[in-house]
């Protein structure tokens, strides 16, 4: 079985950057990724909002230069999922990636966040039917055609200025009365001829047939009427669920499953950190990800120091 | 490498295939896609003689997409003789993708 006093989990902006920084301390680091460098960035088109880019730059840019930076230092890689983490007797954990064992002495947890699923009926028969969960990935599919954002921050507002160039109309709905998102995005949204929003409305059913999506059921949360809407296709933004479920035992976690952890990214267990958008906390950017990352590889090095490895 | 197939060669290369074929619906533009790439390169090589394993541009190639209903990618489609035998959509790790296979041709 392969020893590492480190292992990474998840290959976003928070996992490379814990990574970087516990290579750069001369750790000896595996850093588990189950798809290729990136994770959100990828889905992302373009970050506006990531210091030092001041004229945006697309999200798989992003990602391969985070990934770049690693070139130099040489983390062994486990490209598959991490499907469980047992607790030793030595106080080392045991990992099983893939169908491998392996054993590390800290584990820093950057397995991320992933778009929330409504859990109404015809949202699972219909994924990949024209129900999305990436506006960037599956707009194209939906050119001239009508489609439903359903959400009302800033994934909702800012899919739908994506998806208003190549669709011919789009109601955005929102449960609430007025839109979360910032107002960068809702100004844009609102004087979006393309764009129509339905508010104080939920979605109880997306229906269709063989060939997809057809329409939504939905209900006016101030009338209680119920109505049908017919659309070709519908993009779901109703918020974040965390990605993972091989947490170790009696790992602390919020209602939501985020992971509980203190500033220094420690969590309830000796050696396990977590960093990125599976804690639990209110600003998940690329750039509190990273930051999350340095502090957590940080804290984590200390941890190791003390083992006296 | 998992070699690139095109509408016109989808019946040849595909339906008309002895062994069981699995094609990634891709496009340049989409980031799962991106991600799922190197995955689908090395099942490529893993599956050699057993599983060919190709992709498919939709952005070039919109008919056999068209065709199979394809409203989302990535979107993994598994064929033997020609039939649809499982299909998953979304970048799913590799241990799924390879259970996938395995519990078909097994």
């Amino acid at each position: 079985m392969k020893i590492f006093d480190a292992v990474v989990i998840g290959g976003g902006p928070a996992g490379m950057t814990a990574a970087l920084y516990l290579l750069r301390a001369g750790v000896k680091v595996a850093l588990c990724e189950k798809l290729s460098p990136g994770g959100q960035v990828l889905m992302t088109e373009v970050i506006d909002n990531y210091p030092g880019h001041p004229k945006g730059i697309k999200g798989y840019e992003l990602a391969d230069l985070f990934a770049a930076h690693l070139d130099n230092y040489q983390p062994e890689r486990f490209n598959d999922e991490v499907r469980e983490i047992t607790p030793g007797p030595d106080g080392e954990y045991e990992l099983l990636v893939g169908a491998e064992r392996i054993k590390a002495k800290a584990v820093v947890i950057c397995t991320g966040a992933r778009y929330r699923r409504l859990g109404i009926p015809g949202e699972e028969k219909f994924l990949g039917k024209g129900v999305s969960f990436c506006a960037l990935c599956d707009g194209n599919f939906f050119r001239d055609q009508t489609v439903a954002v359903i959400g009302g921050g800033n994934s909702a507002l800012e899919e739908s200025l994506y998806l208003a160039r190549l669709v011919k109309k789009i109601y955005l709905i929102h449960r609430r009365d007025e839109f979360r998102g910032c107002k960068c995005y809702l100004d844009k949204c609102l004087i979006n001829p393309k764009i129509q929003p339905v508010l104080s409305t939920v979605v109880n059913e997306i229906q269709g047939g063989t060939a997809g999506v057809t329409g939504l059921l939905l209900k006016d949360l101030k009338t209680g009427e119920t109505r049908e809407l017919p659309v070709d296709g519908v993009f779901v933004f109703v918020g974040f669920e965390p990605v993972g479920d091989f947490f170790p035992e009696g790992l602390e976690r919020d209602k939501a499953g985020f992971v509980m952890t203190d500033g220094e990214m420690k969590t309830n267990l000796p050696g396990i950190f977590a960093a990125g958008d599976i804690r639990s906390k209110a600003c998940r950017q690329v750039i509190t990800a990273a930051g999350d990352g340095a502090t957590a590889a940080t804290a984590a090095y200390a941890y190791l120091e003390h083992l006296h490895v | 490498m998992a070699a690139q197939v095109m509408d016109s060669s989808f019946e040849q290369e595909v339906l008309k295939c002895d062994l069981p074929v699995l094609v990634d619906f891709w496009a340049p533009w989409c980031g799962p896609c991106r991600a799922m790439g190197p995955v689908i390169d090395e099942l490529a090589n893993e599956y050699a003689g057993r599983v060919k394993v190709v992709k498919m541009n939709v952005d070039e190639n919109p008919a056999s997409p068209s065709k199979y209903g394809i409203r989302a990618i990535p979107t993994l489609i598994l064929f033997k003789g020609g039939e649809v035998v499982e299909q998953s959509t979304g970048a799913v790790s590799k241990s799924t993708i390879k259970e996938m296979i395995d519990k078909k041709i097994g």
